[in-house]
């Protein structure tokens, strides 16, 4: 397995998000290539032969998402969707902190594939100096030639803009980001249509994630052959992934896709905190099912192997939980956050994620009641498969993994009121 | 300017608005800068006016403070679209407030990591040390505090949001001395 490095390639200064230190790393390089020498279609194929898959958490394939698009369309859109709100998930931010112009390369690169005038990047309405850093660029890009008429004096024309959101999780889904940005509150659409065939006003859209459009440069400039050399064979590339939790090094780490987990955990992120024992790791951002620490032992970062563990590899942000930790009370955490977060709209997850919060609430606050349990197994599966968006999933799988895993701690917060390990968040 | 004061006349002539409904659009709210509207608007194409429900009503936030109800009506005048589109998305959206809020609002993250590494301890030292409860504001008006959801800091957790700006590996020392120094 070769690893070179797509993002973390080079050193970090007061200067180095600034178009001249792109540049002088041979930013842009891609874009000249790209307008001077290849075909839209070229690009798109690149893409599609270097095996890049979806950042975003689905991990659909990047090619494939464009080439549904009917290029013959008078409009299509592109949507770059930094709405980074998944809890455990904290790498689009540093894209655009530290390498904003790469991602705005890459927005144009998908923008000539897909024969695109006007691009939206859809940021998130706290990020504060990503959204600075995202409009010097722009600026910066205009003034040289590098967006608007003509680009780099080709033929190609395109403009970005820059969408701030409002505070919504569910923003995050493409198709409630589609509604958003179309001045509506988020509300996510039905499917299909998909917004390859139907999205923004109607037209085709694609929507991509940060992460994977910053890929977009490194594939071009390198060539697809080299992309699929790193990562496995059914997954190539790099990722950012992300550790939090109670580990003594959390942060943010580029390594190879199918990078194993254990060292991931135990040398790069230096172990659990105190020296503690492992209790359950996160895999990817807080919607993805709990993995034990048994389950953890031969895991790869991939996408299949992490299915095949039975959980999902999402948005790659891993979160670590040591030993001594309540986990009812962790649940809490949760359940509040997507009975928080749901649009409303449909009646399983509105309600839904709003009773699981209520009980799992009143488990930890010592008065769960028997039949508590079931409640919850009925109420996620009620959710499951019936709802507009994803969310409601989301909301589900981890009710189902805490239950799954860690019953008897439930059990025992009901019989006794009271928390077997104290009640513990922090350790 | 004209186009919108006859708007704003046909709204109240007509009985545009429905009764005991929406509250009828200022001429031009105070605070609002038409030439940063319209500026903004240009930035998009001709036919997305739609889409600039929410970044004006951003815009006149920043210059208002917070939003009311009749904000959103001369929002969705200016761009020609449902008031009740505009005013939905002011309630819709948790950056959009419809209250008044203190001079430094802070926002404390609840979720998942940055409850693993103490955010509970820190909510309430913050309770505490303000004088209110989450979701309130100053008696003085200086200091609202919300609890938010991840904030994208979960690798430099706890984490908290002053006006926007970041404040991250937070402990209780770093608090007071990020409090001591706001204006
Ligand atoms: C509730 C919910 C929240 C989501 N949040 C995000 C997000 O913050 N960023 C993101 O890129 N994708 C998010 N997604 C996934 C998007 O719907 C979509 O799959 C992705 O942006 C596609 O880009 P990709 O193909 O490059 O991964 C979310 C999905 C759901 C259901
Ligand atoms: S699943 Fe939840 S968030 Fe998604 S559309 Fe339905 S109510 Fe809204
Ligand atoms: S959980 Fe607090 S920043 Fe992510």
């Amino acid at each position: 397995m070769k690893a070179a490095n797509v993002f973390f390639n080079f050193e970090i200064t007061g200067e180095s998000h600034t178009l001249d230190a792109y540049r002088n790393r041979g930013g842009y390089g891609a874009l000249q290539k790209a307008l001077c020498s290849l075909q839209p279609i070229d690009v798109q194929n690149e893409v599609t032969a270097s095996g890049l898959r979806g950042r975003g958490g689905a991990g659909f394939p990047t090619g494939m998402k464009w080439s549904f698009v009917d290029k013959m369309s008078p409009v299509v859109y592109l949507c770059c969707n930094a709405d980074e709100g998944e809890p455990g998930t904290f790498k689009d931010r540093w894209i655009f902190e530290h390498s904003p112009h790469q991602l705005i390369e890459g927005v144009l690169l998908a923008a000539y594939a897909l024969q695109v005038r006007h691009a939206f990047i859809y940021i998130r309405g706290e990020f504060d100096l990503s959204w600075r850093r995202l409009k010097e660029a722009l600026a910066e890009a205009r003034s040289a030639g590098l967006m608007g008429e003509h680009i780099l004096g080709s033929r190609f024309s395109c403009d970005i803009i820059a969408h701030r959101g409002g505070g919504a999780y569910v923003c995050g889904e493409e198709s409630s980001l589609i509604s958003s940005l179309e001045g509506f509150k988020g509300y996510p659409r039905n499917k299909p249509p998909f917004p390859a065939v139907k999205g923004l006003y109607q037209s085709p859209t694609v929507v991509n994630n940060v992460e994977t459009l910053s890929t977009v440069p490194w594939i071009i400039a390198h060539g697809a052959a080299a992309y699929k050399e790193m990562g496995t064979e059914k997954n190539s590339g790099t990722r950012l992934f992300g550790i939090s939790g109670h580990v003594r090094k959390p942060g943010l780490f580029e390594r190879p896709v199918g990078y194993p987990m254990k060292k991931f955990i135990y040398e790069d992120a230096g172990g659990i905190e105190g020296g503690k024992k492992l209790k359950a790791v996160i895999p990817g951002g807080s919607s993805t099912p709990l993995l034990l620490p048994e389950e953890i032992e031969n895991l790869t970062m991939d996408a299949e192997s992490v299915q095949a563990a039975g959980s999902m590899l999402g948005s790659g942000g891993t979160i670590v939980i040591a030993e001594g930790t309540c986990m009812v009370r962790l649940l809490h955490v949760l359940t509040r956050f997507y009975a928080h977060e749901s649009c409303g709209q449909c009646t399983p997850c509105r309600e839904g994620t709003s009773w699981m919060d209520k009980i799992v609430a009143r488990i930890a606050a010592g008065r769960g009641q028997s039949g508590d349990l079931d409640s919850l197994e009925r109420i996620t599966r009620g959710i499951m498969g019936n709802t507009v968006c994803a969310l409601g999933d989301a909301a589900a799988m981890p009710v189902a993994g805490f239950l799954r895993k860690f019953r008897h701690e439930f059990e025992f917060f009901i019989e006794h009121g009271c928390s077997m390990y104290g009640g513990r968040l922090e350790i | 300017m004209s186009c919108l004061k006859d708007k704003f006349d046909r709204y109240v002539n007509d009985g545009g608005v429905p009764e005991g409904g929406l509250a009828p659009a200022e001429p031009v709210p105070a605070g609002v800068d038409l030439d940063a509207f319209d500026a903004l608007r240009k930035t998009y194409p001709e036919q997305m006016a739609s889409s600039l429900v929410l970044p004006l009503l951003q815009t006149m936030q920043e210059a208002k403070g917070h939003l009311t109800e009749s904000d959103a009506v001369f929002v969705a005048d200016y761009l020609g679209v449902p008031a009740m589109q505009a005013v939905e998305v002011l309630s819709w959206y948790t950056m959009l407030y419809s209250e008044p809020v203190g001079r430094q609002v802070i926002k404390v993250c609840r979720n998942i990591a940055c409850s693993l590494l103490g955010a509970e301890r820190l909510i309430a030292h913050l309770e505490h040390k303000l004088g209110i409860k989450a979701g309130e504001t100053t008696a003085d008006g200086r200091f609202t505090l919300m609890l938010v959801e991840c904030l994208a800091s979960c690798g430099t957790a706890p984490a908290m949001q002053v006006n926007d700006t970041y404040h991250e590996c937070l402990t209780e020392e770093k608090i007071d001395r990020i409090l001591e120094e706001l204006p």
